[in-house]
């Protein structure tokens, strides 16, 4: 274990341009991104499935196909359509974050428990206010993990944007590989590691605050 | 031609045996039954297949006995299989071989193909030795599209100084901390780019890269077939800041005798980086058997009929 690259109090000027604080950034970057287009794209469509039933066999399987495309594979496919840039990282990014986004918000809808539904329904609220005043606060802790699973993968994963000439930790990985440094690749790893954690406790206090008081007793 | 190499094996095989002072030693003359069978191998890409084949059919045109191992893997593999015996020859690059024999790295200086090849001499294997080195190098290049040397008049990386700052270059990650890559760019030629993308070590993304005009100058090899696909222009090295990297035969010193040195120079003395890489794209790009290939390359240079 040669932790020096990490340890070296150059790789931590916060103005260079290769710096891990710089790389670090630019990771959040790309994951920030690619979590907001899968929200976008996903949670829409899974709480439209959700909310009306229909489609549950759309939203499954597209969720399970999209878990299965290797994300690596997927980028250099679209490298080769569509040049080097930021938009093939982010679309092969948002196809790993909408899987477990569309699954959570439609799997967080279903597992409503349905007297509470028909109360709401009861008491005169329209469709739309049952869904953002009732489904969808009490969907939110079943949502929410989706969300930070497809966080922590994508913070993890985020390194292949290196591989097609972009920054990010990956950038570590990839050049220690290439000039056999390997304590840069420890460096790299670590970081990313670290990363996913401080990003999953990030969400995880966010969680705490948004989801009622009245759903954690559960 | 083929007279004329007749004469010269004749002739260096006429010397060996004046200067043999053994009688009873393996006959090394013309007869054919040259000093057993040679086992040719190569390197895990198709270059080195390629250039393995030649040699193996180079020398059975003079009627060695050859045994094929291709494809045996990266240097660190091949290099103790030639060392224990397994293989007895094997093409190699003067620069690359002499950058893995020579413990930290080879010095900034040499980097000419004699003087790469002199350095090369001293730190060889015991039992080993190489043959003349050829005219061809599959070597680091700096490369740029037709459309890019016509408009800013680039034919050698001296005349990119002036225009650097305004083009973004792209080759393997490892070219951004190496001598023979951007630091040195800048300490020899002065040429500092706009920007520099990591990208892959000559492969797919930095020609498709190129071809697209997401980089303008790329760090392709010098057979690569793109460059003849594409009409890329290889910009010249004057100071040769790229370490040579010619076609050399290495060989275990038992297996060596006349009529193989006569062969393999043979191959040597026609090879260029020209004609090697149109024969590597018939088997990269049309997808050509090498032995069809192989075969080709010595007919056409009057090497075997």
């Amino acid at each position: 274990m040669n932790l020096s690259y990490l340890t070296d109090p150059a790789h931590w000027d916060l103005s260079a341009p290769g710096g891990i604080p710089q790389l670090i950034l630019s990771h959040l970057g790309y994951t920030a991104l690619a979590l907001l287009l899968g929200v976008i794209i996903a949670l829409p469509v899974g709480l439209y499935i959700g909310h009306t039933g229909k489609g549950s066999f759309i939203a499954i399987n597209a969720g399970n196909a999209g878990r299965s495309l290797p994300t690596l594979g997927l980028l250099m496919l679209m490298v080769t359509l569509l040049g080097l840039g930021l938009l093939p990282v982010l679309i092969a990014l948002t196809v790993l974050v909408i899987p477990p986004i569309l699954t959570s918000a439609y799997a967080g809808m279903r597992t409503l428990d349905h007297r509470v539904v028909d109360a709401a329904r009861g008491m005169g609220m329209r469709s739309w206010q049952v869904l953002t005043r009732v489904e969808l606060p009490m969907a939110l802790p079943v949502l929410m993990s989706g969300f930070r699973n497809a966080a922590l993968q994508v913070v993890a994963t985020a390194t292949v944007a290196a591989a097609v000439g972009l920054g990010g930790l990956g950038r570590l990985l990839i050049d220690g590989l290439a000039v056999n440094d390997y304590s840069r690749v420890l460096a790299g790893a670590v970081v990313v590691a670290g990363l996913a954690v401080l990003v999953d406790l990030f969400l995880a206090l966010i969680q705490r605050w948004i989801v009622s008081p009245g759903l954690k007793g559960s | 031609m083929k007279r004329f190499l007749t004469a010269v094996t004749l002739a260096l095989a006429l010397t060996a045996c004046g200067t043999d002072s053994d009688p009873l030693a393996p006959s090394t003359g013309t007869s054919g039954a040259a000093g057993g069978a040679v086992t040719v191998g190569s390197a895990n890409f198709p270059e080195s297949q390629l250039l393995a084949e030649i040699y193996s059919q180079a020398l059975e045109a003079k009627g060695v006995k050859v045994t094929r191992k291709f494809n045996i893997g990266a240097r660190e593999v091949y290099l103790k299989a030639l060392q224990d015996g397994s293989i007895s020859l094997l093409p190699e690059y003067n620069g690359a071989l002499l950058a893995s024999l020579s413990t930290g790295g080879v010095p900034e200086g040499v980097s000419s193909p004699a003087d790469v090849l002199a350095a090369l001499k001293k730190v060889l294997p015991a039992g080993t030795e190489v043959l003349e080195q050829s005219a061809a190098e599959d070597k680091d290049t700096l490369t740029v599209t037709a459309e890019t040397a016509t408009k800013n008049n680039l034919k050698s990386i001296e005349d990119l100084k002036a225009v650097a700052p305004t083009l973004v270059a792209g080759a393997g990650p490892e070219f951004a901390e190496r001598h023979q890559g951007l630091k040195g760019l800048e300490s020899v030629y002065g040429v500092k780019f706009k920007e520099f993308k990591p990208l892959d070590a000559g492969g797919p993304l930095t020609v498709n890269a190129l071809k697209d005009g997401d980089i303008q100058v790329a760090n392709i090899f010098s057979t690569d077939s793109s460059i003849v696909a594409n009409k890329f222009v290889v910009l010249e090295d004057p100071k040769n800041l790229f370490l040579s990297q010619n076609i050399i035969p290495l060989l275990r010193s038992e297996a060596n005798n006349p009529t193989v040195t006569g062969a393999l120079n043979g191959v040597s003395a026609k090879l260029t980086t020209e004609n090697l890489t149109s024969y590597l794209a018939q088997v990269q790009v049309d997808k050509k058997d090498i032995t069809v290939v192989a075969k080709a390359f010595l007919t056409e240079n009057g090497l075997a009929s």
